[in-house]
């Protein structure tokens, strides 16, 4: 739907020449990425190779020591905080653990960014938006009411994805969000993440460990290794660059497990015809 | 895209009504639509979207609940909009009514209650945790080779040594006041030279510990509150356990023993440097030579008085290292509870010490000890 766009190279995620280092330790050096509208970008690389780091540094929670990011057209590095303002309602964080604010409910953490961004809105629709995101993450109507501490691990990602998605974003980052779920939960997360993700029009920025999410949401998979990004790309293509760790870890046993389970229900995807594939759950 | 959706109703040959929304209905501009549609009544017999130039999940949600409010049919939405429409509708889910609110008579006896309630359990599970803690330093006791030295030599150092700079600067500056207050008064019948007896045998009795007391209740028994609390909401307590580690013995008996070890050195330590800040202040501004005062010291304070301090220090020690880590231990749910447990370790702690430090004087006084 979005082919278009982004053959022509309209890319809401631009980054140019990253790097970080944390004293001695150089985390990343001169990496570039750049991540196309309406598409599902799936980080991999081993532990240790900064892919949380990269995702806070977009997102402006680590400042780089060089290099340029560039997010839905503002320099992140160089953004005053009024410019940043506007920028933060227009993308949803989910982080690993979730980190909703454990004193407030779900239905409350959700509510949130509304009331810190469109103060002038009812009390009334606020409370129901609150609800009908949490329905749309998947969370029963009665997780609204609940305090993170009585969630499940399942239902607390869930609940941090409601709150990502309360402003509409144009952005969403995801952080391990099918780490330490049971497979069938992680088949239904990635299953939403993709219904929400062609409902709303969404460009995902996924970090991920799981090879069946790879496989079965991301539209391009960019590789983190030797402190940059080694190579991005639809998984097929990527398995001909030969680059030894590209291929022991698709080419692992649980690479290659889910990739035949992948071919089972379809073929193997590419960039653009991962965005309209017939079997796609539409909301 | 600074313009505000709006929306007109018209009213066809047929009597039918319908509704037309127009321009963006996106989140950030539809507070005042929200309102407006909200207060009409229906029915409605179309809801017509042709004009509607952007839409978000909560635009489509606001064309799902006015539809669903007026009896609507929505007409002329496009694609993006039904898809959206489609994913955010819901049955109307019926909220519980709110509980209707109790008497005010109701709610206090209630909350009476509940305080009595609170207050029986609370002593029963204080007796209970300093049960198992007995039990626990009885199993230490027969087998020494089981108690943590590092973790006790941290907490020594942590709840001694690091507390020596601010304690010695608190009990100089106590010394100095008393001094220096006494001296005003007993001027006022010729007897300044007995500010040394005062600032003596206050220091040793009384101010030393009491004040060290507070100040370690402050310092490490909200860190003992806070850094158990913080343990238990990230699981490391039951970790402890699964893996057969007891809690009380690797957490809390040694920080109990570092208070009940350290309290009576920081008290002496802190009545001592309440003595050079008293004599200090004598040598300042009443003309009694420092060594002067320093030998009457030895002169007019009686040796038990030292003891006084002494005996009541560890007792205060153990109150202070109790409450924190009981305290800590209770912490459950969120982050809001280790602040609270915190504050309740504090304030309880220098209540208990001020307590018993009264029944100490009485008890003192009793055996002939005044």
């Amino acid at each position: 739907m979005n082919e278009a766009l982004a053959t022509a190279g309209d890319c809401p995620i631009r980054i140019e020449g990253l790097e970080n280092r944390f004293g001695e330790h150089v985390v990343h050096e001169n990496l570039s990425l750049s991540v196309r509208r309406g598409e599902i970008l799936g980080v991999v690389g081993g532990s240790g190779t900064g892919k949380s780091v990269l995702m806070r540094s977009i997102i402006g929670l680590q400042h780089p020591s060089a290099g340029q990011i560039s997010v839905l057209g503002h320099d992140i590095c160089r953004a005053d905080p009024a410019g940043n303002a506007d920028l933060r309602s227009r993308w949803g964080v989910l982080f690993q653990g979730g980190a909703l604010f454990s004193t407030l409910t779900v239905a409350e953490n959700v509510e949130v960014p509304l009331k810190e961004f469109y103060p002038d809105i009812d009390p009334a629709l606020r409370r129901e938006i609150a609800r009908f995101k949490v329905r749309l993450s998947g969370l029963p109507a009665e997780a609204a009411d609940k305090y993170p501490s009585e969630l499940s691990g399942g239902m607390k990602k869930r609940a941090g994805l409601a709150r990502a998605l309360a402003l509409d974003p144009e952005l969403l980052f995801l952080d391990e969000p099918t780490a330490g779920l049971d497979p069938i939960g992680a088949a239904a997360f990635d299953k939403l993440i993709r219904a929400l993700q062609a409902t709303l029009g969404l460009t995902v920025f996924l970090i991920t460990h799981d090879l069946d999410s790879l496989h079965a949401i991301c539209d391009r998979v960019a590789v983190l290794a030797d402190k940059r990004v080694i190579a991005t790309g639809t998984i097929p293509e990527l398995m001909e660059t030969h680059h030894p760790w590209i291929e022991e870890y698709f080419n692992g046993p649980r690479g290659r497990s889910a990739l035949l389970s992948r071919a089972g229900d379809a073929a193997p995807p590419t960039a653009t015809a991962a965005l309209d594939r017939p079997g796609k759950p539409k909301a | 895209m600074d313009q505000l959706p709006d929306f007109t109703i018209k009213t066809d040959d047929s009597g039918a009504v319908e509704l037309a929304l127009a321009g963006p209905l996106v989140v950030a501009r539809i507070a005042a639509l929200d309102k407006a549609l909200r207060a009409l009544a229906g029915p409605v017999a179309r809801l017509d979207l042709a004009g509607v130039t952007a839409i978000d999940t909560v635009g489509a949600w606001l064309c799902w609940r006015t539809a669903d409010a007026l009896g609507a049919e929505i007409t002329h939405a496009d694609e993006d909009s039904r898809r959206l429409i489609n994913a955010v509708r819901g049955d109307q889910e019926e909220l519980p009514p709110p509980p209707p609110p109790q008497p005010a008579w109701r709610e206090t006896l209630a909350r009476l209650g509940q305080l009595v309630v609170d207050g029986a359990t609370g002593a029963v599970d204080v007796l209970a945790f300093m049960g198992a803690l007995l039990e626990a330093a009885w199993g230490i006791a027969r087998h020494p080779g089981r108690l943590r030295g590092t973790a006790l030599a941290r907490q020594l150092q942590l709840v001694g040594i690091d507390a020596l700079g601010i304690v010695g600067l608190m009990s100089f500056l106590i010394g100095i006041v008393i001094a220096q207050q006494g001296a005003v008064q007993l001027q006022q019948f010729g007897a300044q030279i007995y500010t040394i007896n005062l600032t003596g045998r206050l220091a040793f009795r009384e101010l030393g510990c009491l004040m060290t007391a507070i100040m370690v209740a402050g310092r490490s028994g909200s860190s003992f509150a806070a850094q158990l609390g913080t343990m238990k909401l990230t699981e490391e307590i039951d970790a402890m356990r699964t893996i057969g580690v007891s809690p009380l013995e690797a957490l809390v008996l040694p920080r109990v023993l570092a208070a009940v070890w350290m309290l009576p050195l920081l008290g002496f330590y802190s009545a001592l440097i309440a003595i050079v800040g008293g004599a200090s202040i004598s040598a300042v501004v009443l003309d009694i030579p420092f060594v002067t005062f320093l030998l009457r010291i030895q002169e007019v304070v009686p040796i038990r008085d030292l003891w006084v301090g002494l005996i009541k220090a560890p007792v205060f020690g153990f109150i202070i290292a109790i409450t924190g880590c009981y305290q800590g231990l209770r912490v459950s749910g969120n982050s809001e509870e280790v602040g609270l447990r915190t504050t309740m370790a504090v304030v309880q702690a220098i209540f208990m010490v001020i307590v018993l430090d009264a029944f100490f004087a009485v008890f003192f006084s009793g055996v002939g000890w005044g």
